[in-house]
């Protein structure tokens, strides 16, 4: 299968990779959202951990992922996407945009839509922490 | 040596032609051009003895006559013509009962095998689908467990393609002779590089590939016993009557002068190749494993085919692997480089897990492999690995003393 040279590009120089801290560390901390989505069996995982300032804004966002370049390529780009933005502009992100941006084929449509659930469920998280979880009930279905 | 990129490391899917093959082959497209049935001029004559000559190479090295050899354009037809063939000619239900016979395999069988079969479940038949052990090896006993009354044919493979590992097909082979059964193997991966004898391995049924074996793409054969027991079988493709009217169609010649001499060499230079080989596969794995964790060999470690070998590298998807050696030829049991998006149902079919088969590598080294092209592959998979571990959550978990098959994943 040939790769839009976007994706080659992500998967060679992955922007933000990392994470804030353990799991445990992480599961603690108020200013940080975690949205790991996907499963090992099926050949996907991703791990996105966004930083929040008070104001609502997210300053900073790492990515884990295990998957094909297109998988590793989407959580690269949203990671790109939603720094700086406020979490309502970050929830606006769509699955279509990322395909649009990576040019992925149709087989390669999950990845984009892993990325997008990475998004909300890692948004939902800071927010059930921050007891702002009526609001989170929207994000977190799926 | 300078290398050559990429490097070929998929010798398991297909074979280069090798250069003596070609040559043997050019005159019978442009000189030796005639139809071998034609009987009474010059060109049938020669294309006749080409064709011959070949069935002669091609009977030799796995010990047969040239009349058991039975022409076909690859092991896909060869299998749908022994299964089918066989299974349609010896079609019988047990005493007092319905049906018309029993089939026994393997659920790790080449598709060639599995769906021939499937089909024969369709027209009446019953077939038993042995699960394979951890270790991928069908033997003699598992194969007793499931024989019956009615049973018409076992079909179990030599070698298998993506892992490698030899199944008891001797002594399975024996004992379908012992219980009057006929035997099949799809020996597409073995014959050429093992020393294979249908006598003494028991065989009725073989099939196998010439472009596996450094000759052309559409081109097989079969091997069909002609006696102790004589076997028969229902043609598919009927009309000339060619092939002793078990497959009519005017030869391939070109095809099978180049699949004969194919076999020759192989004859001639398996052992020391076969030597060669499995020392830079082991060269290949012992590097690996003491340059990485996590990783995994596939199959039966002992009971496998020299030349090829099967990894998981835990906690790295295997598409996203082969994105990082891209120079490197090979393939992968993960799911996002099948068309279906499955992973490879041989490595689920060992019950390994569908994270391994999704972290799995395939690669398989052939006559033109060096010791500077796996020296490379070592390098380029580690450094792969190693990149894409620095991206895995699932490495961190693992870092963290996590057992990740104990995590609720919220699987999509």
């Amino acid at each position: 299968m040939a790769y839009s040279e976007k994706v080659i590009d992500h998967y060679n120089k992955p922007r933000n990779v990392g994470a804030f801290g353990s799991s445990k560390e992480v599961a603690t901390r108020k200013d940080i959202g975690v949205g790991i989505v996907g499963a090992p069996e099926c050949g996907d995982v991703m791990q996105l951990q966004i930083k929040v300032s008070d104001s609502g804004v997210i300053e900073d966002a790492k990515f884990k992922c295990f998957g094909c370049g297109s998988a590793i390529a989407s959580s690269s780009l949203a990671t790109e996407w939603i720094k700086g933005k406020s979490l309502d502009q970050a929830m606006g992100i769509k699955n279509t945009q990322i395909v649009e941006e990576l040019s992925l084929p149709p087989v390669k449509i999950h990845c984009s839509v892993l990325a997008e659930d990475s998004i909300r469920t890692a948004i939902a998280d800071y927010k059930k922490k921050n007891g702002l979880l009526a609001e989170a009930t929207e994000g977190a279905a799926h | 040596m300078t290398l050559k990129f990429p490097i070929y490391m998929d010798h398991a899917a297909t074979t280069r032609t090798d250069p003596r093959v070609v040559e043997a082959m050019l005159p019978y497209f442009t000189e030796k051009f005639g139809n071998s049935a034609s009987r009474n001029h010059k060109f049938g004559w020669e294309a006749e003895d080409g064709v011959e000559h070949a069935r002669e190479q091609a009977a030799q090295l796995i010990g047969a006559d040239a009349k058991e050899i039975i022409w076909t354009s690859g092991s896909t037809e060869s299998n749908n013509l022994a299964i089918k063939g066989a299974a349609h000619m010896y079609a019988r239900a047990a005493e007092g009962q319905r049906g018309r016979g029993h089939i026994i395999t393997a659920a790790h069988e080449h598709k060639a095998v599995l769906d021939p079969c499937k089909r024969l479940i369709g027209e009446g038949f019953d077939v038993t689908f042995l699960t394979p052990p951890p270790d991928g090896v069908i033997t003699r006993a598992m194969v007793e467990g499931a024989l019956r009354e009615d049973t018409i044919l076992v079909s179990i493979m030599w070698a298998n393609n993506e892992i490698g590992t030899i199944n008891e097909v001797s002594e399975i082979g024996a004992l379908c002779h012992e219980r009057g059964v006929i035997f099949h193997t799809d020996a597409t991966q073995w014959v050429g590089k093992m020393p294979t004898n249908v006598d003494a391995d028991n065989i009725d049924l073989l099939s196998w590939s010439g472009h596996k074996i450094y000759g052309p793409k559409g081109v097989g054969a079969l091997y069909v016993r002609r006696r102790k027991p004589r076997v028969r079988l229902e043609a598919i493709l009927d009309g000339g009557g060619h092939e002793r009217g078990m497959r009519s169609g005017t030869l391939n010649v070109t095809g099978i002068v180049g699949f004969g001499m194919a076999c020759e060499l192989c004859q001639k230079e398996m052992e020391g190749e076969r030597e060669r080989l499995f020392k830079l596969r082991r060269l290949l794995e012992t590097e690996l494993m003491s340059r990485l964790e996590g990783v995994q060999i596939n199959g039966h470690f002992d009971r496998r085919l020299p030349h090829l070998t099967n990894m998981s590298f835990g906690f790295v998807e295997g598409e996203s692997l082969l994105m990082g050696i891209k120079d490197i030829a090979c393939s992968s049991g993960s799911a996002c480089t099948s068309a279906s998006l499955e992973p490879s149902y041989v490595l689920k079919s060992l019950g390994v897990g569908d994270e391994l088969a999704h972290s799995s590598l395939r690669l398989s080294l052939g006559r033109w492999s060096s010791e500077e092209e796996v020296r490379y592959a070592i390098d380029g998979i580690e450094k792969a690995v190693n990149h894409l571990r620095t991206m895995s959550p699932l490495w961190d978990l693992h870092k963290e003393g996590i057992d990740i098959s104990k995590i609720q994943w919220q699987a999509h």
